[in-house]
């Protein structure tokens, strides 16, 4: 998992300084939140060699946690890759994969 | 048009709220108008005079009157307030904290089961630091089913966050009422209040009162200034997930905000009392200058107290009685250094804490004298549960056994229930 600390994480403020009631006033920072901690003992890996781009993957997720982004691999023209900031290790990608590309590792493995 | 003004006797019509004759009052600054009427329609009339933007509320007895006033005065086109009728008192505290949160001043009123039903809204409008205020109408919870006043229902939320005053008559829940607002709204304070009155002793029984002009009331409480409000122009979100990195600390200030609230209460009180001659703030007390035993009490039984121990020390009796106006935050530095040269002390709770060693307030009495080397002794009396009328010959046998325990520092029973037929 990254060491790097998320905005909402640097910003963990004390009792006195927090905004009273709890109030947001700031939209959308739900994103700030880690809820890749939630992951237990497994994570996603993709295969980039033996993904076909389906993005079954993309649409399954129920996190948002897959994501393409425009780097070409072999003769495709995106990669998948997962947020691992984000995935809560469900594991529906890896289930729900026709070409079984997706493996869930022990968290220690290092992501390539 | 919908009620004729006025309240009906034999006699005629006593003036109704606000109309009747021109009174001064020692002490005040302000004009103030004499009239007749009950608990109920006098928290309605201080409410109609502060201005309020919303009230949601559903009836229940014995708080009816509130609303059903209130209504009156929205018919009649007296306040600019939008009245919502809602299905139940869940759907009440849950309208007005949405009112609330848009930044406006809010007022609502209940009893007994209604307050049971608004119970899980109540920790939102303190935990969302909601300045809402209202009537709580001290009755008896089911079961067995019961409309009359006891303190059940609101030790039952005593938890909830919210600053909880007490008043022991009509012209108190007026008072109280007009304070409660600017209390609530203080920028430091931002927490619901709850003005109780008990329920039929207070609320349906007329009294001779005083009340003030609209305009004192207007320059007393200026307009709500919210410290934050749902506002389409500067958009915020209210009402977030805050998980166990960040809850712990939204209750621990929301817990200081209400400790400190105090302070407010005891000013907003004296600078109540500047304008009309009546002061308020943490408790009344009444001979403790140099009582062995006293009698603490919520509500309407103080005048009771109050009067009987007016009567033992005519005949030489070292009695004295606490009224306490705010129960919560408790006053613990005040009450302790009020009590600390009593011998005995009876604590009367208006409500069973089941299976607990003590009633409510007798409870808080004995954590707050904890550690402090004091030799004080309590007595815990449960009286008037379902309305059971409690007679001043009953407070008289009370403080015959507080100032019997005060001379041998013995305590016959840990709790005694009064007039209870065995």
């Amino acid at each position: 998992m990254s060491k790097e600390a998320s905005l909402g994480e640097r910003m963990k403020l004390g009792w006195k300084k927090m905004p009273i009631g709890g109030v947001m006033f700031q939209p959308g920072s739900s994103v700030e939140y880690r809820t890749g901690d939630w992951r237990i003992d497994k994570k996603p890996m993709i295969d980039q060699d033996k993904c076909i781009r389906c993005f079954i993957c993309w649409i399954v997720c129920p996190d948002v946690s897959i994501e393409r982004e425009p780097k070409p691999h072999g003769k495709h023209q995106e990669s998948v890759k997962v947020d691992y900031y984000h995935c809560k290790g469900c594991g529906i990608c890896a289930a729900e994969c026709p070409v079984d590309a997706i493996e869930m590792v022990e968290e220690s493995r290092s992501v390539p | 048009m919908f009620r004729k003004k006025g309240v009906f006797t034999g006699e005629g019509v006593i003036p109704y709220a606000g109309e009747g004759s021109t009174v001064t009052t020692e002490g005040a600054v302000c004009t103030q108008v004499g009239c007749a009427y009950t608990g109920d329609e006098a928290v309605a009339y201080a409410a109609k005079q502060c201005d309020i933007d919303v009230v949601a509320a559903y009836p229940i007895t014995p708080q009816t009157i509130i609303v059903e006033r209130f209504s009156d005065y929205v018919a009649n086109g007296e306040v600019d307030t939008e009245f919502l009728h809602v299905e139940s008192e869940h759907s009440a505290m849950s309208a007005c904290v949405g009112a609330s949160l848009a930044g406006g001043r809010v007022f609502t009123s209940t009893a007994s089961q209604g307050l049971a039903l608004m119970h899980e809204v109540l920790y939102l409008a303190s935990g969302l630091r909601c300045p809402i205020v209202m009537a709580v109408v001290n009755r008896a919870l089911s079961a067995p089913i019961n409309i009359h006043g006891d303190q059940s229902d609101m030790m039952g939320s005593r938890d909830c966050g919210w600053i909880q005053l007490y008043a022991e008559n009509g012209q108190e829940a007026y008072d109280l009422t007009i304070q409660a607002f600017k209390i609530a709204e203080c920028e430091s304070v931002q927490l619901p209040v709850t003005v109780n009155l008990d329920g039929f002793t207070v609320s349906h029984a007329t009294e001779s009162m005083k009340s003030i002009a609209d305009e004192d009331v207007k320059r007393f409480l200026p307009l709500r200034k919210p410290v934050f409000k749902l506002d389409p122009a500067s958009p915020i979100s209210v009402g977030g997930m805050a998980l166990p990195e960040y809850y712990y600390e939204t209750k621990r200030q929301q817990e200081e905000a209400l400790r400190l609230s105090d302070e407010v209460v005891q000013k907003v009180g004296k600078e109540y009392g500047e304008l009309t001659g009546r002061s308020y703030g943490y408790m009344e007390t009444f001979g403790l200058e140099d009582a062995d035993a006293a009698i603490i009490a919520l509500g309407s039984t103080c005048g009771t107290v109050r009067s009987v121990a007016k009567q033992l020390r005519a005949k030489g009796e070292k009695v004295g009685s606490i009224k306490l106006w705010m129960y919560r935050p408790f006053p613990t530095e005040e009450l302790l250094s009020t009590i600390k040269d009593l011998k005995a002390l009876a604590v009367m709770d208006k409500a069973i804490s089941f299976g607990a060693p003590y009633g409510a307030l007798c409870s808080d009495i004995a954590s707050a004298l904890q550690n402090t080397g004091s030799e004080l002794r309590l007595l815990n009396m449960i009286y008037g549960l379902g309305g059971r009328d409690i007679a001043a010959s009953t407070i008289e046998s009370v403080f015959e056994e507080a100032l019997q325990t005060a001379k041998t520092g013995k305590v016959k029973e840990r709790i005694r229930f009064l007039d209870v037929r065995e």
